[in-house]
């Protein structure tokens, strides 16, 4: 017994002596403040800070790697009691969510052989399980096994739904998902996504120059959600009210039901639920990350410059916008024509994103009354340039500067402006693109009684969209097609009697696949008016360039057609804090497309910001088709025609500037919707009870 | 030479810690549903189960056994173990960082664990030499690693198929593990 116990005894005291030993002997320095953090942290060992958990975490808090905010389990209140054991202020990290991407769950019966497995890992494995879908959801709930807060539900549609309240970002869903369906994202990341080559993207969303998820508002639409189809809006375009009312929509030409039917309204469905918030009588929230201190001049208060302010003020930065124009909206507010975009609409879209805390200086000209130096001067860490493009092209004819003869823009801009210009009675607006249809469209307003288009190719190449055409024929203005100018003939006192052109044919095909006009020899024509419009395009203005007396100006490059050279992906510029887009980028385009653009230079900018290299997305798609989602034929399509679209007569709409397109009823815009086939990369829901397998074989 | 040859693929193959004497269950149902965490804790029981069974010996040899309390085996090595676990553990994170990083988090849960108890225990019964004692502490850590290895591959496989409500995860991980200490069954007069 006695030798038992002492045995005991001393073989304890022997571990306890060399312990005790050791742990001097192999004592590793460890501030004590890594044990104090590691308390407060949440210890779950989730790993969802992306250290090897709790400890390890709380390690890089006290070196300084992480910050107070690291642990995405204990939310803010774990964040402060962090930073109360280092004293420092709680960084506002902002918290990921999980969000998911594929639509096509309650497909994905059509889309997979289960085969009995249970798992989506497992059947990622099984090659033979895929039948038609190689990137969308396979629906067996994976994401909901891997989290452990209860957040993720397989949803009455097939696809994970995340329950934002409980979901911590831990990204254990993510990480279980083999489909990269379901991602662990801030919000800011959310903000500069990119179309990638992988994603589940219907054929409209691929060709939306601004990367909006069609399908996914159509679908809230569908289910009577207005605001969340407004948010999915606002994810990517900023000016859902301008575009739901001038976009030419590019989207629609690809739409798969219009492969076999009309294609969806897909553009009149965005006016509906914006205009649905403006009606609604109060703005639905928009969520900013938290601010990040870094200051960025924005350079034109257009499309491309509210887009990209307002993209790099949601994630976070401060930005200062700065008009060279009286007020803000560039060729919104100046280009586009008050019956097509009523200013009062321009101005509550612009005003929304002014209330996100974006300053902004009107009448303040770049390379006149500031320049680059006086900017870096302010303290602005990057400087986005969107002046758009407003320098009118000349006809280059005899007779151009007589009284009477205007050109396309800076007309357009002054009668916005509200400037009283000495009309005539009978016009001719020469050009075919939108800025000369808004000519003539606006002349017409103005009480002219004839106004002639002339254009020296016919109907079939004019550039204008389709739909304002139309609505210039019904509004009675006479068409010149084949017709080039040649001289404008004054009267004595220099005002303008006629214009002179010349009559042309077709010939071959140019570059563009367009026929090429050539003239016919004497065939001049005299068209009696008193006033002759210009617009045949438009360039940027890049007199800034020679004005700004800041000597790094002259390292700006610019292309040979007068635009700011970039680099196509990133949007920088030849001086790498410059960042540029839409008009001043591009040569004259879409209202999407500089929103577009916008959204990719805040991209580049962040990335500048942070001192990371500025390179474009991987696998980013850039508009590139992806090629199996582009159908030649669609099975399963019932023939419903489309929504048509409101509008007032003919004779309300020549007395007055009032807004000729009218917003869908409801009732109108639900059965609109109802005809979007929910598409996704491959799969769509048929009218038909049509199964997707079948055409896989 | 070839005793220890025979010992080593009777204790991996006939004598399978896992499979034929059923010691160290937690850890093989715990750790095994992922390869890499099999493989990580295959290694890190190796390595202490080595360093045990040498210490246990010594133990036995030299001051149990000339003091004549053997009955106290079970308790004295329960405080060994546990102890050079955690001797083990601060020294490798002041000596080598790197096999902490990749060992560290197995170390505990190896401190009370029955397979390193049991082998130390089979150890002493079989009257092994010291030599032979760290042989067959070795070869038994490899049979647990080989075992759980093999039975995270099962796993893995066994999310392909269809599983009965009631038998998924752990219950069929306990047939499974059935069916595989079946098959080591056949090594049975091998040796």
């Amino acid at each position: 017994m006695i030798p038992a116990l002492l045995l005991m005894l001393g073989v304890g005291g022997v571990c306890g002596i060399v312990l005790s030993l050791a742990s001097k002997i192999f004592y590793v320095y460890e501030d004590p403040r890594i044990a104090m953090v590691e308390g407060v942290l949440a210890g779950a060992n989730c790993g969802g800070c992306g250290y090897a958990g709790c400890s390890a975490a709380a390690s890089a808090v006290v070196s300084g790697q992480a910050p107070a905010s690291v642990c995405v389990v204990s939310g803010k209140t774990g964040a402060e009691a962090v930073a109360k054991v280092m004293g420092v202020e709680v960084g506002n990290a902002e918290a990921p969510l999980s969000y998911n991407m594929c639509e096509g769950g309650s497909r994905a019966a059509d889309k997979y052989h289960y085969m009995g497995v249970s798992s989506c890992k497992a059947m990622a494995v099984v090659f033979g399980g895929k039948r038609l879908c190689g990137v969308g959801c396979i629906g067996l709930g994976d994401c909901v096994k891997a989290c452990v807060f209860g957040a993720v539900k397989i949803g009455p549609k097939g696809y994970p739904v995340v329950d934002d309240e409980k979901c911590v970002g831990c990204g254990a869903c993510q990480k279980a998902c083999p489909k990269n369906i379901i991602e662990v994202k801030t919000l800011s990341e959310r903000l500069m996504k990119f179309n990638q080559k992988n994603d589940p993207l219907a054929p409209c969303a691929q060709t939306c120059p601004a990367e909006i998820n069609i399908p996914l508002y159509i679908n809230q639409l569908k289910e009577g959600k207005y605001k969340e189809a407004v948010r999915t809006i606002r994810l990517r375009n900023p000016l859902p009210l301008a575009c739901g009312r001038v976009c030419p929509h590019p989207c629609e030409d690809e739409c798969r039901r219009g492969i076999e039917d009309e294609p969806v309204s897909i553009n009149q469905l965005k006016r509906f639920v914006s205009d649905y918030e403006m009606n609604s009588g109060s703005r639905i929230p928009i969520t900013c990350a938290p601010d990040t201190g870094k200051k960025i001049a924005v350079i034109g208060g257009g499309p491309s410059g509210l887009s990209c302010a307002f993209f790099l003020r949601r994630i976070g930065h401060q930005v200062d916008i700065f008009e060279a124009m009286p007020k803000l909206g560039g060729m919104l507010r100046y280009g586009i024509p008050e019956y097509r975009l009523p200013k009062k609409v321009l101005d509550w879209e612009i005003q929304g994103i002014l209330d996100l805390g974006i300053k902004s200086f009107c009448y303040v000209k770049f390379g006149v009354d500031f320049g680059l130096g006086s900017l870096m001067a302010a303290g602005y860490n990057a400087v986005f340039l969107g002046v758009g493009a407003w320098e009118d092209f000349s006809l280059g004819i005899e007779g151009e500067n007589l009284e009477g003869c205007f050109t396309g823009i800076n007309f357009l801009q002054r009668i916005s402006g509200g400037e009283k210009i000495k009309l005539g009675r009978t016009a001719a607006v020469v050009g075919g693109g939108n800025t000369a249809v808004d000519c003539a469209r606006t002349l017409l307003r103005l009480g002219l009684d004839k106004v002639y288009m002339v254009y020296r190719r016919t109907r079939k190449e004019m550039p204008a969209n389709e739909v304002e055409i139309i609505a210039s024929e019904h509004e009675g203005i006479e068409f010149v097609f084949l017709a080039a100018p040649t001289r404008v003939i004054g009267d004595d006192q220099n005002k303008v009697t006629h214009l002179e052109y010349l009559k042309m044919q077709l010939g071959e095909p140019d570059k563009s696949g367009r026929r090429r006009p050539e003239p016919v020899e004497g065939t001049e024509t005299l068209l009696a008016v008193d006033m002759v419009i210009s617009a045949i395009g438009q360039s940027p203005d890049a007199s800034f360039k020679k004005q700004d007396p800041q000597p790094r100006m002259k390292e700006l490059e610019l292309t040979k057609w007068n635009t700011i050279d970039n680099n196509p992906a990133t949007l920088q510029s030849s001086i790498p804090y410059i960042f540029t887009a839409g008009d001043a980028a591009t040569g004259p385009s879409l209202v999407v497309e500089a929103i577009g653009g916008g959204r990719r230079a805040a991209r580049s900018i962040d990335l500048f910001m942070k001192g990371k290299a500025v390179e474009p997305m991987k696998d980013s798609l850039q508009k590139k088709r992806i090629h199996e989602s582009i159908f030649t034929h669609v099975d399963g399509v019932k023939k419903t025609p489309r929504a048509k679209m409101p509008e007032i007569s003919v004779n309300e709409r020549l007395d007055s500037f009032v807004e000729v397109d009218l917003v869908l009823p409801e009732v109108d815009a639900q059965k609109e919707a109802e005809r979007c086939l929910n598409c996704c990369r491959i799969c769509y829901n048929p009218d038909t009870d049509f199964p997707m397998a079948k055409k896989a074989g | 030479m070839g005793d220890l040859f025979v010992l080593v693929i009777s204790c991996i193959f006939i004598n399978n810690i896992l499979l034929a004497q059923y010691l160290g269950n937690c850890p093989f149902l715990g750790t095994s549903k992922k390869m890499e965490t099999a493989i990580g804790m295959a290694m890190a029981v190796i390595f202490v189960l080595v360093l045990a069974g040498g210490l246990t010996w010594i133990l036995n040899e030299y001051m149990l056994k000339p003091m004549d309390v053997v009955y106290l085996q079970t308790l004295s090595f329960i405080l060994v173990i546990a102890a050079l676990v955690q001797f083990v553990e601060m020294f490798l994170k002041k000596s080598i960082p790197a096999l902490y990083g990749s060992l560290g988090i197995y170390l505990p849960l190896i401190t009370t664990n029955c397979a390193v108890l049991g082998v130390c225990l089979i150890n002493i019964k079989e009257e092994y030499t010291f030599i032979e004692s760290l042989v067959t502490s070795f070869a038994y850590a490899a049979g647990f690693g080989l075992a759980l290895v093999l039975f995270a591959g099962v796993r893995e496989r066994i999310l392909l198929a269809r599983v009965p409500k009631p038998l998924q995860d752990v219950s069929i991980g306990l047939i499974t593990a059935g069916i595989i200490a079946m098959t080591f069954m056949s090594f049975k007069g091998m040796v």
